[in-house]
Parts: structure tokens; sequence; C-alpha cells
């Protein structure tokens, strides 16, 4: 790393002694007056302007090829493939008129760079051309538009009903609790008025709902079976931000904000699949070079990754927002209730106070 | 509208004298009220504040591209939290609040839109100055005095404002939740409170003078689109700034009197707060209100010059004067109809989001019709390759690729997994940051000569704009990949997430395309500060082009014109235009036909 940073600071500075020596030799007064293009100019800025285009193109292939190994995995929640399918049909709409709108831009940059002599064509209006490109996008946007309001009104209004998990994310901070609703699948009601000793989350004691809720600090998630998260702050403004299921929510204090989805693959089988098994070998490699660096250096070494699911926050609240997350375990619903059984109910931490 | 003249023609029958009075030091270059040197005041306090800014986002990526490096450079510009060289995870939100109020307001929406609209609204409409130039002095100096405080707000002992440049309460309501909220905070809504007070003084002005003081035979439809750009800007400005003053006046109360605005059910450091019944969601709106159309104050300037310097530069009519006039009105008025797509996660009604959703993919519309009437101007063009008309093929670039990745996060669906990631801050930086700086630029290489009577150095101003082209795109192209990954924006280090571990070869990558671009930009200073003693002195016309300042003298005089006003005949665009029998331009050998010069007998009137 330090070899890589000093090889680019030598660049950067080999670069601006270039810069420096070119400024004495371009402010120089040479043939041309030096401020207006001339035809040599027009010339030359037109062959860099193909260069650039060259380069324009460049990046974006370079991106798509290896970057886009960065996009997320095949979301592990239901509504997350529709999601997906929006993203990589809006993507491929935009690409195509970016890769057409670009060509045609630098292109025409080059193609009528000016010279002595030659004649711009008056071309002021013409009503046809507007309409056709006033009309192309609408249609092309109401099209997005529609998929995508079909979709935002199914992800924001899913159904609930008796079956469906109730979870309370309750945010701080720097760090996340969740709040399982208990046997009766009822919230007890909350308030901060109510914070005090291990009644961390200010839950209602009195609240008979309340009793059997179960307060933890790692989310567990049977597979296939709707959730709906109700979130709720403390303090700030928190994001709950869950990439691995294309979701997320403002925690707000003051109000509950709400959002559902049903998890549909469970972490082992995650971690298990071809795109994880080679990302977190990446990783991991990454992970032991920067380790021997830093056992030379005398430190701790870094820990061997393994991927969990996370829920992290996605809205500036404080000095420690970066690390601000926290575990989620999706499994079968007999390991899930299997771990549930062992988490101590509101009730019971009450009851041993 | 078509009877554009107004009664001033006796005032400047004693323009004379003042010509010949003699202005002391202060009243020409300190408080002066000729707008061609408030023009100036404003640029100047602008790039300072760029410089600042700029700044600002290197030492981000420094801490983003190497964050288990020590860098000395924290130490020397951060002191103690830059201690050992290990720079303090508050003090980088901080950076990322001021760089983004500073470019925003500061550079953005003073030093573009306070620049040239004071610099062109009066030479291109033919006044002498703009309506009041006593209030655009006052404009000017509160714009400094916010301006003074915003830089002094980061020598506060426990930091500057660091909730973000949106301000978010609680986080900036409360001093317990963050260290910038306490003095820090309330300088940023002093400052930014005067910052409206200048801007507002300034639009009124900016709209009173186009609509009152056009010369005779400038209608509306003769304006040059810069003209109308700074025009509606103005009128965006006085609708939605005064929103963010309440905001801020709200706020400043929750913080300072113990009122409810903004806050409700608090517990914090131990302690319940007493605030009740308040909602941040209302701060979003109030400040989205403003936030979404200062997107477009910020960028219609932008647009207006470049539609002017495409022109000039083609030596082609701008395509379809009359829809670019349609689209600057139909975004003006979107504009204020789309600030709830900052908001889609944000709790508000899900239907609310459906509505932001229509409207924000509607506002692409007028939008496209400016991109496709641009790349169409160039067509069959003459090209003047100048570095303002490079900018100018610049920003059309980084418009439509920051404007597509807009169609992705204005559709509520999409956003809610790439809101706040950094998909976010490469488009909304493409598309307004290095977009409007672009404007900005070219509009400085092609004013120049009008501001100080010299000309830049165009060998310069090449490398400066390949290397900053070329860099621009390198930093903010694969950002949207890392974004897509779902590497939230506003964080300090990404090392708390291994599974970020690939991505830092990448965010390398974008750091040193910064540091590149960054240095190119010491080419335009050196070639700016060296032209305004040493550059060569400017013709009337340089670039030939027809509208009205370039027939004001190159010295800078008080009233702009000597004599009358020049008087109009024909709108901006008369660029290569034929005569009848199409066998020359109308005035033969000359490829343009400034707006003074009446109809020929030997050319066909247009309607514009």
């Amino acid at each position: 790393m330090t070899a890589f940073l000093i090889i680019i600071v030598l660049a950067l500075l080999a670069i601006s002694f270039w810069q420096i020596s070119k400024i004495y030799k371009l402010s120089k007064p040479s043939g041309d007056d030096g401020v207006i293009a001339n035809d040599k100019d027009n010339d030359k800025q037109a062959k860099i302007m193909l260069v650039f285009m060259v380069f324009l193109y460049g990046i974006m292939i370079y991106s798509f090829v290896s970057l886009s190994k960065f996009y997320l995995p095949e979301s592990a929640a239901e509504h997350g493939p529709g999601y997906d399918q929006l993203m990589f049909i809006s993507i491929a709409v935009i690409m195509v008129v970016q890769v057409i709108t670009q060509a045609l831009l630098h292109y025409f940059a080059y193609k009528y760079k000016g010279k002595k002599g030659n004649k711009a064509l008056f071309f002021a209006d013409n009503n046809t051309l507007e309409f056709i490109w006033t009309i192309i996008p609408v249609f092309v946007l109401a099209g997005l538009i529609i998929y995508g309001l079909v979709s935002w009104t199914k992800i924001m209004n899913p159904d609930i009903d008796e079956d469906t998990l109730v979870v309370e994310i309750y945010a701080y901070q720097f760090d996340w609790r969740a709040r399982y609703a208990g046997a009766d699948n009822v919230l007890g009601k909350a308030n901060v008025r109510f914070i005090e000793g291990v009644n961390q989350l200010g839950v209602d004691e009195t609240d008979e709902y309340g009793k059997d809720d179960v307060i933890v600090n790692e989310l567990h998630l049977p597979k296939g079976k709707p959730v709906i998260f109700k979130f709720r702050s403390q303090d700030v403004l928190h994001s709950a931000y869950f990439p691995f299921f294309r979701s997320q929510m403002n925690v707000v204090p003051g109000m509950i904000t709400e959002f559902g989805f049903t998890p549909t693959i469970t972490s082992k089988e995650i971690k298990n699949s071809e795109y994880m098994v080679e990302k977190v070998k990446n990783i991991n490699d990454i992970r032991k070079k920067r380790s021997t660096k830093l056992v030379e250096n005398g430190e701790q070494p870094l820990d061997e990754y393994e991927f969990e699911y996370y829920l992290l926050c996605n809205k500036i609240c404080g000095v420690t927002h970066y690390n601000m997350q926290m575990k989620i375990v999706v499994e079968e619903e007999e390991e899930y209730n299997k771990w549930m059984e062992e988490q101590q109910t509101f009730g019971e931490l009450l009851a041993k106070q | 509208m078509s009877v554009a003249t107004t009664a001033h023609t006796d005032h400047h029958d004693d323009a004379d004298a003042h010509h010949h009075h003699e202005q002391s030091f202060v009243e020409k270059y300190i408080f002066s009220t000729d707008h061609k040197m408030i023009a100036k005041q404003y640029l100047i306090t602008g790039l300072i504040m760029a410089f600042i800014g700029i700044a600002m986002s290197l030492l981000m990526r420094l801490q983003l591209a190497w964050p288990d490096q020590k860098f000395w450079i924290f130490e020397a510009l951060l002191g103690k939290f830059g201690q050992d060289g290990v720079m303090d995870p508050g003090i980088y939100l901080a950076l990322v609040t001021i760089h983004g109020t500073i470019m925003v307001f500061f550079v953005l929406t003073a030093g573009l839109s306070g620049t040239f609209s004071n610099l062109l609204i009066p030479l291109q409409i033919g006044a002498r100055d703009m309506a009041s130039g006593l209030l655009n002095a006052i404009s000017y100096w509160l714009f400094f005095l916010s301006s003074v405080i915003m830089v002094s707000s980061l020598f506060v002992e426990a930091g500057p404002a660091s909730a973000g440049w949106t301000v978010y309460p609680p986080l900036s309501a409360l001093p317990q939740a963050i260290g910038g909220s306490g003095l820090g905070m309330t300088l940023w809504l002093v400052s930014m409170t005067i910052f409206i007070a200048s801007s507002l003084l300034g639009s009124l002005n900016y709209i009173v003078t186009v609509v009152n003081l056009r010369t005779q035979g400038m209608s509306m439809t003769r304006l040059p689109l810069t003209v109308w750009a700074f025009f509606v800007t103005a009128i965006i400005g006085v609708v939605s700034f005064p929103v963010l003053l309440s905001a801020g006046l709200l706020l400043l109360m929750d913080r300072s009197f113990g009122t409810s605005f903004f806050l409700s059910d608090i517990y914090i450091q131990g302690e319940v707060l007493a605030h009740q019944g308040g909602s941040p969601v209302l701060y979003e709106h109030l400040f989205w209100f403003l936030g979404h159309p200062e997107v477009y104050i910020i960028l219609l300037p932008a647009l207006g010059i470049t539609s002017e310097v495409i022109a000039t530069n083609a030596r082609k009519p701008i395509f379809g004067y009359r829809a670019m006039v349609a689209s600057i009105l139909a975004i003006a008025f979107l504009s204020t109809v789309v600030w709830g797509h900052h908001m889609f996660v944000s709790g508000m009604n899900p239907f609310l989001g459906s509505v932001f959703t229509f409207t924000t993919l509607l506002i692409a519309i007028p939008s496209a019709v400016k991109a496709f009437n641009y790349i169409t101007t160039l067509w069959k063009g003459n090209l003047q390759l100048n570095p303002a008309m490079l900018f100018s093929i610049g920003l059309v670039s980084t418009f439509i690729t920051g404007g597509l990745t807009g169609i992705i996060l204005g559709d509520s669906t999409l956003d809610i997994n790439v809101h706040d990631t950094y998909f976010v801050v490469a488009h909304f930086h493409l598309v307004m940051g290095i977009s409007a700086l672009y404007g900005l630029l070219a509009g400085v290489y092609h004013w120049f000569p009008k501001m100080f009577g010299r000309m830049l150095n165009k060998n310069l101003g090449y490398v400066h704009f390949w290397v900053t082209a070329v860099g621009a795109y390198g930093v903010f192209f694969p950002m949207h990949f890392i974004g897509m990954a779902g590497l939230p924006r506003r964080y300090y280090t990404n090392t708390a997430f291994p599974y970020f571990d690939d991505l830092s070869d990448t965010n390398v990558l974008i750091s040193v395309f910064a540091f590149i671009t960054a240095a190119a930009q010491l080419v335009f200073i050196y070639n700016f500060i060296s032209s305004i003693f040493y550059g060569k002195r400017a013709p009337q016309n340089p670039w030939n082009a027809t509208t009205l300042e370039w027939t004001a003298p190159v010295e800078h005089i008080h009233g702009n014109w000597y004599g009358d006003l020049p008087k109009v005949y024909r709108w901006s665009y008369d660029y290569s235009k034929l005569n009848k029998d199409e066998s020359d331009y109308v005035i033969a050998g000359q490829d343009f036909i400034p707006q003074n010069i009446p109809l020929q007998d030997n050319e066909e009137e247009m309607n514009h």
C-alpha cells in the first residue's frame, strides 16, 4: 500500500513539474496571439476531442466490465428481483441514450471544427425535430414511471395478516436493537420517557402486550415469512438500510416509520452462493495482504472475514455514524423458533431485576 | 411586453457628467455600486470560496482512499482535529458539511449567478446599471459578510456545523448529539440567514432590471438566453429562498428558545428532552422546498451561459430558441414541485412518493429538449474551439451523464436501495457540481475580456479544460458503481465493514483523479491572476458576438455606453445568416449581425 502511495505521489509530482514547465512554455508569446482560437487550434482541439471521446467510452466500458461486479448479490427479499429488473431496464435505457448522445456531441464537435471560409448553416428552428425529441422522452419516461409506480405501490403496501412477523427496529447513537412482538405478535407501547435502568428501549412496563416482547442485538428472520418492521429512534435521524434486501427506511424520532419484506435466502445459502464465495475469497486476500503490513508494523492482524447480512445506518447521525451496524441472520423457520425460545422476554428481564 | 422602452432616457443625458466624476479608491473598488465592479467582487469572492471548498474535498478524498495512513497535512490544516496526522471522525463530517454548503451556496449560487447576472443583465439588455445600484452593493456586502462568518465558523472550539449541508434536526439542533451543533451550527445559521437576505436583494434587483430597463427594441423574445436564465433563476430564488429562511429560523428557535417545531421524543446522553410534538420530516419538507429549486438556481445560469457561448462559437443561432425559453420556464415551474424525491424513504406517505416520482420524471423532458438542442446547434456549425466553447461542450456532456442517472434516483422504487449511497454523490456532482462549474468557467473564459479588459491565455485554458474533463469523469463515473455496491455516503471510513474492502482500490483511483483535477485548477488560477495584470489587451468584440455587451467600450465606464443607449432591431442569434439570394452573409464578409444593427434590405425578417 505504501509503495503504491509513493508511486502515486511521485507520479503526481512528475505531473505537476510537467505542468509547471508547460506553463512557462505556453505563456510565452508564440506566433499567434495566444488568446483566440485559430484554425490550427480548432483542428488540434477537435482531434483531442476525439481522443477524449475514446477516453470517455473507455472509462464507461472499464466501469461496466470491471466494476459492475460490485453490484449487490441476488436479492434476499421477495420484492428484490423485481427491483433489480427495473434497475437493469433503467440502466439499459439510460446507457443507450448516453452512448448515442455522447457520440453525437463529441463527434459533431470534431466534425464541424471551424475553418476560415467555412459557412455555418443558419438553422434556427424545426418543429418536427423538436416534436420528435419531446415525444420520445415522454413515451420512454411514461413507461418507466408506470413500471416504477406499480412496483413502488407493491413494495410500500405489503399485505399484512396475523402471520406477518412484527419487529421493531430501534436506533440510537450508535447502535441498533430489535424488539420482537412476542407470542401475541403485538408490540407493547413504548416511549423514550419510559427509559430507565434495564428498560433501555422505553417499553411501557404496564402494557400487557409488552411483557412477551423480546429485545435483542442481532436480528434473526425466518426464511419465507413476511416481516413488517416498525422503526423508532431514540435521539436523531437514522436510516435503516438493508442493502441485501433492497430495503431502506429512515428512522425518525417522534414517529414510527414502517417497511416490510419477505426474506427468501438464508444466511447459509448466500454464504455458499457462487457470488459470495468468490467475493469473500477476494476480500480475504486483500485483508491478508493488509495484515502482513500490520504485523510488520507491530500491530494486530485483521480477522478473517465471513459474510453476514447486515443492517447499516445510512443517514448522517453523529461521529460514529460510519460504524452503526447490526448483524442479520436469515434462517429456516425451525432454527428461528429455536433461537427465539432461547431469548428472554421483556417480562423476564423486568422480573430478574 | 412588446413595448419595452422605459423612461430612463432623461437620466443618461447627464451620464457624461458621471464619467468625469473622479471616484475615490474606496468608491471605485470597495463600496462600488457599479454592476461591473460588483460582478468582479462576486467572482473573486466566489473563487476564493471555491478554493476552500475544493481543498476540503481533497482532505476527504485523502482520508477515504487511505483511511489507515497518517498525513501530516491533516495536522497542519485541521490542528487538534488532525492530531498525529489522523483525521478526527467528527471533523470529517464537518468537512462534508462545509464543503457542501460552500460549493452549493457560496460558489455555485453567489459565485455563478451573482457574477454573471450582475455583469450581463444590464450589459445585454442595454441598461446603464441595475435598477438599484445601492441594493446591489448591499447584496454583495451581505454575501461577503456571510462568507466571512461561514469561514470563521471553521475556527470554533468544538468544530463547525457537522450535520451535513442539509443540517437535518435533531442532529443539527442538539449540541449533545455532535460537537459541531453548538456554536458552529449557530454561526452556520447566522451566515445562511445573511446569505438569503443577500440572495433575495440580488434576485429582486435582477427581476426588476430585466422587466423594466430593457432598451428600446429589446422585447422579451429578443433577450439572449443568458438573460432569460438569470431572470427565471431570480424568480425561483425569490419563491424558494424565503422558505429556507423560515426553516432556519424555526431551527434556531428549537435550538435556542426551547420550541418543538422539529423535535419530539428525544432521549440523549441519559436525559429525556422536554421537546414534544415536532417532526424532523417537516424540516425536510421545508429544506427541500428550497433545496431542489436550488439545484436549478445553480444549473440554469450555467445553461444560459452555455447557450450563449455555444451559439457564438458555433457561429450558428441556438437551435430552437423558443423551445429553450419554454424549457427554462417548464424546468422552473417543475422544480418547485419535485422536492419530495429527496424524501422517498423519509417516512412520508408512500402515495406522496408516487406523486413526486411523476413530477420528477416529467422534469427530464425539458432537460432532454435542452440537451438535444445543444447538440443540434453544433451540427453543421463552424466551431471555434475556444476554451469557453470546450467548457460548454463539457457541460452538455456531464449534464447528460449526470442527468440520466437522475432517472434512476427520481424513481421512488429504485431510490430505495441507492438512496444516500455514493450513487447519489456521483449523480449530483456530475449534473449540478461539475456541470455548473463548467458553466462558471465557460463564463469566465468568455467574458473575462468584458470584465478585465484583457484576454485569458488560450493554451493554458486548453490544458485546464482537458485535465479537468478527464479528471471529473475519472472521479465520478466509477463512483456510481461503488454506490451500487451499497456504500453509504458520509462515512468517515469504510473499514468498519469488511464487505467494502474490495472497493478500496476504486476509492484510491477516484482520489488520484481528484488530485489531478484539483492540480489543473492551479493552472487556471495562474492564468486568471496573471491575465488580469499582464494579459493581452482585449479588442471590443473578441468573439465576434452579437449581443449588446460587446458594443460597449472595453474600458469600464459608469453607465456602460458613451452617449445614447444602443437600440435593438433583432434577436441575439443572427450568426451566419445569409442574404436573400444566398450569395453571401447579410453583411458581406461578416458572419454575425449585432443586435443593434437595423434590418438590412437584403435580408428576410425572421419571426423572433
